[in-house]
């Protein structure tokens, strides 16, 4: 076997084309040098923070209290905090690269900076990453984090399936940053319609880099979808009736049913899309019989129930905000269950809307159409219930509340958009328009990404232990709402004026007025996005002066009020027992909080497990063994999950034993505390007296 | 009479079991719920290749590639195993003994890899009649959806080879039970598509 064999069977068909500075150095044009540019100048970042991270951690001295506290944990807290760590991390990059297709636009006519190539990576590294590896991570770790307190449980029902779903989202968004060290990405968009994205096309790495990142993400969900469930069912504390959970509860609960029913349909699409390009079958090509339709059908069987896995857990956070911050129950807790659960339902029969101009028969569209004003009835019902919360409640507008407020006027501006779009007739003349671009920003970005924001702000103090910068933090809250108006109400108009989506330049001068708007808005994204980090930084500076050990800093309403801040392992010393709805809220009206438990009881946790850090790198190293095609390292890592799996299924030792000492004596340590806090009154929370202690309202006030 | 009520549809392993019968309560649910979603797998597949019947771009079709001899014969190895993996699952309740256990599960576990086999060779002598996924949309159908089921069988006797090797190690304990109560489902599961498989794509493909 000669070198060049070897080599061959070794590097599969990575070679020097794959680096991102290769084409300049080759063609030095100037649209070379620029795109060029651009992408050293991410990969270099991405590079260089690996190494910072690698770095500081070492010099820390950190990498077994990395390893055995967070990698191996399986503690649903620490998970759902890593989760949101990956969405934060992603969210930053999918905004900077939305600043770029914004300038683009704004400099588009008769050309702008960007190569044609260069831009179809930047939507479709933008859309799978704000959809795969920020909405969901961000979902999935407040789900994590918030839920399991919510229903007075200790743990997932499945722990160590929890680390593996972390652990193949993690490989799946580090298979997306390296693609940028690695190039090309795809450019067949977020949903990756064949015949573009079949091999005869599209026969580099980029196709193959974006299918592997999404059913990594994929799997992750469904194994996510499955633990929810089941927990939510089984898991619940002793009183804890379905109708007594906490509205975000039946969100999550809801969300999960989706993503075990809607997330197979993208599995099966993206594998037989990868059966295509690799195996030459013939499932969607233009050729032999393939039929691309059904890939389009089968993404958006996926992609359309989607849209409610993401949208539903932000309705729960709303849910609380809007009741905890105007200090009322919440108006309509049955109509507005009910909503989620017909939401839920409808969304598996809306999905042919996506594709109104692809041929079917006017009656079936109709029937679509039809269907899909109908979700807009559950979601009116949804927005009365929110402001009838704040009727008559003492609304206080905190940094959540901001976000609350923007969205419920700029979801409802988003949702008559939608009701226009799913008219057949009108969605001849704007699909495939930003006409379409505006609407589902103007349904995810207020929805979904304020919703997540608003948690962030609000259980970040029970995550921590210390509440966030408020500054800084209304800032970031103002400058989201005002971005989002200027970068995307423009879209809509140049949507009605004709201008295609995914459009790298444009010839018309009409359009040049309103690209620059949005411009100036994906701008002012940015400064919020700084903002955000601003904000983080001064918290963590701060942190002494803002913590609130008590728990409480919000006068909250359900049981995860009810804990110290941060959390113990264990949440619970013991298992609460509950009597109603707003269940420690009830308890602090009867002057029953903070009680010291009658008895302590040794408490089993789960045990920390290996099994999802060691998924995390084989998973990563079989996906990207398939975009390169090293198949020495794909059955390499095949074998080792394999072989890590059946492992795992040996080991008896699955849980630790917390002592009955150690609890009490913590948990007595906070009681100590609790009696010695002084409570603050509602109007003080935002302020340094705030220590998670509230008094209790003026008598006579709507609870 | 005083019924216990049943923790879950299929074996309920009873009081003598307690701690498998109590950890089956949330485990069995997951797998249910699993199964579910793999399910919508399947559903998925059979509607691709319905839609995909008349995509045969000149290549054979049902006619000339399947061979009702076979796909009767696998359907009976199939049909066969679920009712030793049933008697498998009694003897577990009834506790006759690990000697039983491992004999029925070994049965089902030959019945199994014979399924497999015979279908190898069926895809082996269709490969000789231009039968091969590349040639056209249906065969791709067809591809994804049969050989499918036949991964999840050898999947399922790869764990059934794993219970047993856990039987050898740590003896009849409690992981073991529920993880042969799972597996009972997953193959009885795997039992139920066959029928689907058989029904849809190769009686009515010869019809």
């Amino acid at each position: 076997m000669t070198l060049t064999h070897f080599l061959d069977l070794a590097l599969g068909r990575l070679d020097w084309h794959a680096l991102p500075f290769w084409e300049m150095v080759e063609q030095p044009t100037l649209s070379h040098i620029v795109n060029g540019s651009i992408v050293t100048a991410a990969a270099s970042l991405v590079v260089l923070g690996a190494l910072a991270a690698v770095v500081l951690i070492t010099r820390f001295g950190k990498w077994k209290v990395l390893w055995s506290e967070w990698l191996t944990s399986v503690d649903h807290k620490r998970i759902g905090i890593m989760f949101i760590v990956i969405a934060m991390v992603m969210l930053a990059r999918a905004i900077v690269e939305a600043a770029f297709m914004r300038a683009q636009q704004a400099v588009g006519l008769d050309g702008g900076f960007l190569s044609a190539e260069h831009f179809g990576e930047f939507f479709t590294t933008h859309g799978t990453i704000m959809i795969f590896f920020m909405a969901m991570p961000f979902l999935t770790g407040v789900i994590n984090y918030v839920m399991l307190l919510q229903i007075g449980a200790r743990d997932l029902s499945f722990p160590v399936m929890n680390s593996v779903s972390l652990g193949l989202t993690a490989a799946g968004a580090a298979l997306i940053m390296v693609s940028l060290v690695l190039t090309p990405f795809s450019t067949g968009g977020w949903s990756g319609y064949p015949p573009f994205t079949e091999a005869s096309f599209n026969p580099g790495a980029g196709v193959d880099y974006w299918i592997w990142a999404v059913t990594l993400s994929s799997l992750g969900s469904t194994m996510t979808g499955i633990n929810f469930a089941v927990t939510i069912y089984k898991e619940r504390a002793p009183g804890m009736h379905l109708f007594r959970m906490p509205l975000f509860c039946w969100t999550a609960l809801c969300t999960s049913i989706l993503m075990i029913f809607a997330m197979p349909p993208l599995t099966v699409a993206t594998a037989m899309l990868a059966l295509d390009r690799y195996l030459d079958f013939h499932f969607f090509t233009q050729d032999l019989g393939g039929d691309m339709m059904n890939y389009v059908n089968l993404f958006w069987l996926f992609g359309h129930p989607e849209v409610y896995i993401l949208i539903l857990p932000a309705f729960g956070v709303y849910s609380e905000v809007f009741s905890t911050f105007s200090g009322k129950r919440l108006y309509g807790y049955n109509g507005l269950v009910i909503a989620t659960m017909i939401i839920a339902v409808l969304s598996f029969t809306v999905w042919l809307h996506h594709f109104f101009t692809m041929g079917q028969s006017p009656s079936i569209n109709a029937a679509f159409g039809i269907a899909t004003m109908l979700i807009g009835v559950p979601t009116g019902v949804k927005v009365y219930n929110w402001m009838l919360t704040m009727f008559r409640g003492r609304v206080r507008l905190t940094i959540p509340m901001v976000y609350a407020l923007g969205f419920l006027i700029l979801f409802v501006i988003g949702g008559l958009s939608g009701i226009l779009l799913a008219n057949p007739s009108i969605d001849y003349q704007i699909h495939n328009t930003l006409f379409l671009v505006a609407h589902f920003h103007n349904m995810l970005v207020p929805g979904l990404l304020f919703g997540m924001l608003a948690a962030y702000q609000m259980w970040f103090p029970k995550a921590f232990g210390f509440r966030l910068e408020t500054r800084w933090g209304y800032r970031a809250a103002y400058a989201w709402i005002a971005g989002f108006i200027l970068a995307f109400f423009p879209l809509y108009a140049l949507g009605l004026l004709g201008m295609p989506r995914r459009a790298l330049s444009f010839f018309e001068p009409a359009y040049l007025p309103w690209t620059i708007i949005a411009g100036i808005g994906a701008l002012v994204v940015l400064f919020a996005l700084f903002s955000l980090v601003m904000q983080f930084w001064l918290s963590l500076r701060h942190r002494d002066e803002n913590r609130v050990p008590v728990g409480d800093p919000w006068d909250g309403r359900s049981l995860e009020w009810a804990t110290p801040a941060p959390v113990p392992e264990y949440n619970f010393p013991v298992i609460p027992e509950v009597f109603s709805r707003d269940a420690f809220m009830r308890e602090k009206d009867l002057g029953q909080a903070y009680q010291r438990p009658a008895e302590y009881r040794d408490i089993e946790m789960p045990a920390n497990s290996a099994l999802g850090p060691i998924l995390t790198a084989t998973g990563f190293l079989m996906a990207f063994g398939l975009v390169w095609y090293l198949w020495w390292l794909v059955i390499l890592a095949g074998v080792v999950s394999l072989g890590a799996l059946i492992a795992r299924s040996f080991v008896r030792r699955t849980t630790k034993i917390i002592s009955a000492d150690e609890v009490r004596e913590t948990h007595e340590a906070w009681l100590r505390q609790v009696d010695e806090t002084p409570s603050v009154t509602r109007d003080r929370e935002q302020d340094t007296s705030n220590r998670g202690r509230p008094a209790a309202p003026v008598s006579g006030a709507v609870q | 009479m005083t019924a216990t009520p049943s923790r879950h549809p299929g074996l309920n392993l009873g009081r003598a079991h307690q701690e498998a019968h109590d950890a089956c309560e949330v485990l069995v649910f997951g797998f249910w719920v699993f199964m579910m979603s793999d399910l919508i797998i399947f559903g998925l597949l059979f509607a691709n290749y319905v839609t995909q019947l008349d995509a045969l771009a000149g290549g054979p079709g049902p006619g000339e590639l399947f061979e009702m001899k076979s796909a009767f014969l696998e359907t009976l190895l199939l049909l066969t195993s679920s009712f030793t993996y049933g008697l498998a699952s009694y003897c577990l309740k009834y506790r006759h003994g690990r000697g039983w256990l491992t004999a029925w599960l070994g049965v089902t576990l030959l019945l199994g890899l014979a399924f497999i086999g015979f279908e190898l060779h069926d895809f082996y002598k269709m490969a000789g009649e231009d039968g091969v996924p590349s040639r056209s949309g249906f065969l791709s159908a067809f591809f994804a959806l049969v050989p499918l089921h036949g991964l999840h069988v050898a999947s399922a006797c790869l764990w059934m080879v794993v219970l047993m090797v856990q039987m050898l190690v740590h003896g009849l304990d409690t992981g073991v039970k529920t993880g042969l109560v799972r597996l009972g489902l997953l193959w009885h599961f795997l039992d139920i598509v066959w029928v689907g498989i058989f029904s849809l794509v190769y009686l009515g493909g010869l019809a």
